[in-house]
């Protein structure tokens, strides 16, 4: 029971991270690569400004979401803009893109390791214990998996329900034929993006409150998020929460059972799994 | 054989001899330079092989690398050092089968991710079982200098270009350039596109093992940070691509400048070797796509281009 609550509440934070990612893979096609830095940029401001001013990371993430936006969008815009439509066919656009995502993930890295040096950082917030069904666990970890919970749900109404969101889901099916309808399709790829980013480091500012992170931690988030993405279906937002409450659980599992040690091979042993039977994700239907 | 043929193959065989010349310089870090730039040409040109065709980055060279490394650290008691080499490219091959058939059904993206964090996991798998076992790293001691690494890495590096010149002309690489030009295509015609990826994916990762069983000596403890460094795959990969993939001597001419931008920069400033891969790999992909074969193919069709004019 233990393992299960804290791998649920793990994998609740995980959610929030992969959904980013979801959005910036399934809507405007662009694997990046840089996600997990902006996730620890996201952690970096919240620890700034919570031992320099004592600003609760609960109040960073308003900050943090319009800045992280604005600076995703620039990327999009700047960077990826070019590559979209220099691009003759996806295959090309997703070699270009993954080159390119690298390089800024080691660039952004190489300038937080020249800025703050390479120390891991952490900060205590919240960090009492309460007891949910006779265990211990860290209340700054329910606070965080509570404020995931509530913006993956905020998320999964908005594409769902209002109009934009329906809009951003009809170019996740299908770019050619978003057009058709008139939707502004290279507007809203980078809208979707800049969302993507800004939900990812909204993510990081809240696991920031639980783990302990260097500058070099990201490369590890972005390789969890892109397996989740892959586990619960590009596009899909049920599938992401699922496949991130499932690697939560198994990763802890093994943490705790075996060894922790050895989290990344489990969750590459899931990886695997899903490659080897369901590829298309949990909730995806085979491609014809 | 084409006359063109004989001429390529000479002048490869006249650099061979004069890089297996650099050692009677008697220069310590000219040699230690040379062996740097020895492997890395290795690696990259034996990556191209892959990519290049079918245009799937790989990241696992780190993992192969690694795993050549612990073939011969864990063997060197037992067996003959000449054995070992043979060894490690089974056990890489069988890796990259592995890895391969799991993934290379699938989308690029989606080899790329595996690749990204292979490295990472073996090395968990492999502290882990040291932990198990309780012995933390190993000891390579041999009576090699860095004169005979050098040496065997240039033997290998002549059997990896001349394995590319024969996969080049071979059917296999026919079928490797129409699935890199467009896979359904390839599916279409015949082509069994899955097999062929996977069989050159197994050429690369058997050749990468072979290098790090070769480096091993060079290390003398070998520990799982060390052996599976996931930079050395990065590094591999903009080699290559800033060479330009498209010609078997491609990944040589990035290997060079590279090498020598990466020691001058990880010697004076040791922090910002990151932000140089990073860096890198932006000016790869704005200012040099196909790298430097890339530009010299554009530079001489231009010159064809205005001799024809005059």
């Amino acid at each position: 029971m233990d393992i299960v609550i804290t791998g649920l509440i793990l994998g609740g934070t995980y959610a929030l991270i992969a959904l980013g990612l979801n959005l910036q893979y399934g809507v405007s096609r662009i694997m990046n690569l840089a996600n997990g830095e902006m996730l620890v940029i996201g952690a970096f401001t919240a620890f700034t400004l919570f031992t320099v001013a004592q600003v609760s990371p609960l109040l960073t993430i308003f900050i943090v979401a319009p800045v992280a936006y604005v600076l995703n969008w620039l990327i999009y815009r700047i960077m990826l803009r070019p590559l979209v439509n220099r691009a003759k066919n996806r295959g090309m656009l997703e070699q270009d893109a993954i080159l390119t995502t690298f390089g800024l993930s080691f660039v952004m890295v190489g300038i937080m390791l020249w800025a703050f040096g390479g120390d891991y950082f952490s900060y205590s917030y919240l960090s009492r214990p309460v007891v949910i069904f006779g265990d211990n666990f860290g209340l700054n970890r329910v606070v965080a998996f509570l404020c995931a919970a509530i913006l993956c749900a905020g998320l999964y109404l908005w594409l769902n329900v209002s109009r934009a969101g329906m809009a951003i889901r009809a170019v996740a099916v299908s770019p050619e034929h978003a057009r058709l309808v008139g939707i502004d399709v290279p507007k809203l790829s980078a809208r979707a993006f800049a969302l993507g980013g800004a939900v990812t480091a909204v993510g990081g500012a809240v696991i920031s409150t639980f783990l302990t992170l260097d500058a070099s931690t990201g490369v590890m988030f972005t390789m969890k998020a892109l397996i989740i993405v892959i586990m619960g279906g590009v596009g899909d937002v049920r599938g992401t929460i699922l496949a991130a409450l499932v690697l939560g659980v198994g990763e802890t599992m093994v943490a705790t059972l075996i060894d922790p040690g050895l989290t990344l091979a489990a969750a590459y042993a899931l990886f695997i799994l899903i490659l080897l039977f369901r590829p298309q994700g949990f909730f995806g239907r085979k491609p014809t | 054989m084409k006359r063109d043929e004989w001429k390529t193959l000479g002048w490869g065989a006249g650099l061979l001899v004069v890089a297996a010349l650099l050692p009677l310089t008697g220069d310590g870090y000219l040699i230690s330079l040379g062996v740097t730039i020895a492997m890395y040409t290795v690696l990259a040109t034996s990556w191209a092989l892959f990519s290049g065709p079918t245009h799937y980055i790989s990241l696992a060279t780190a993992a192969f690398f690694g795993v050549g490394t612990y073939v011969t650290g864990s063997g060197i008691e037992v067996l003959p050092y000449w054995l070992l080499l043979p060894i490690a490219a089974v056990v890489g091959g069988v890796l990259a089968a592995l890895v391969g058939l799991a993934t290379l059904r699938l989308s690029g993206v989606y080899f790329v991710i595996f690749t990204l964090g292979l490295a990472e996991m073996t090395r968990q798998a492999v502290t882990w079982y040291q932990n198990q076992t309780g012995h933390k790293g190993t000891y390579v001691l041999t009576d090699f200098t860095d004169n005979d690494i050098y040496w065997q890495l240039l033997g290998l590096a002549a059997l990896v270009y001349l394995v590319g010149w024969a996969i080049g002309r071979s059917r296999l690489g026919f079928a490797l350039r129409i699935i890199g030009d467009d896979e359904d295509v390839a599916r279409h015609v015949g082509i069994n596109t899955a097999l062929s990826k996977v069989a050159l994916f197994i050429v690369s990762g058997a050749v990468a093992a072979v290098v790090g069983a070769i480096i091993a000596p060079r290390y003398v403890y070998i520990e799982p940070s060390t052996a599976f460094t996931p930079m050395l795959s990065f590094q591999v990969v903009i080699m290559a691509l800033l060479g330009g993939t498209g010609r078997l001597w491609g990944p040589l001419v990035g290997v060079i400048p590279f090498t020598l931008l990466w020691e001058a920069i990880s010697s004076s400033f040791p922090n910002q070797t990151t932000l140089l891969l990073g860096l890198s790999f932006l000016a790869i992909v704005y200012l040099l796509p196909g790298g430097f074969v890339g530009l010299y193919d554009r530079l001489k069709g231009r010159a064809a281009k205005r001799s024809a004019l005059a």
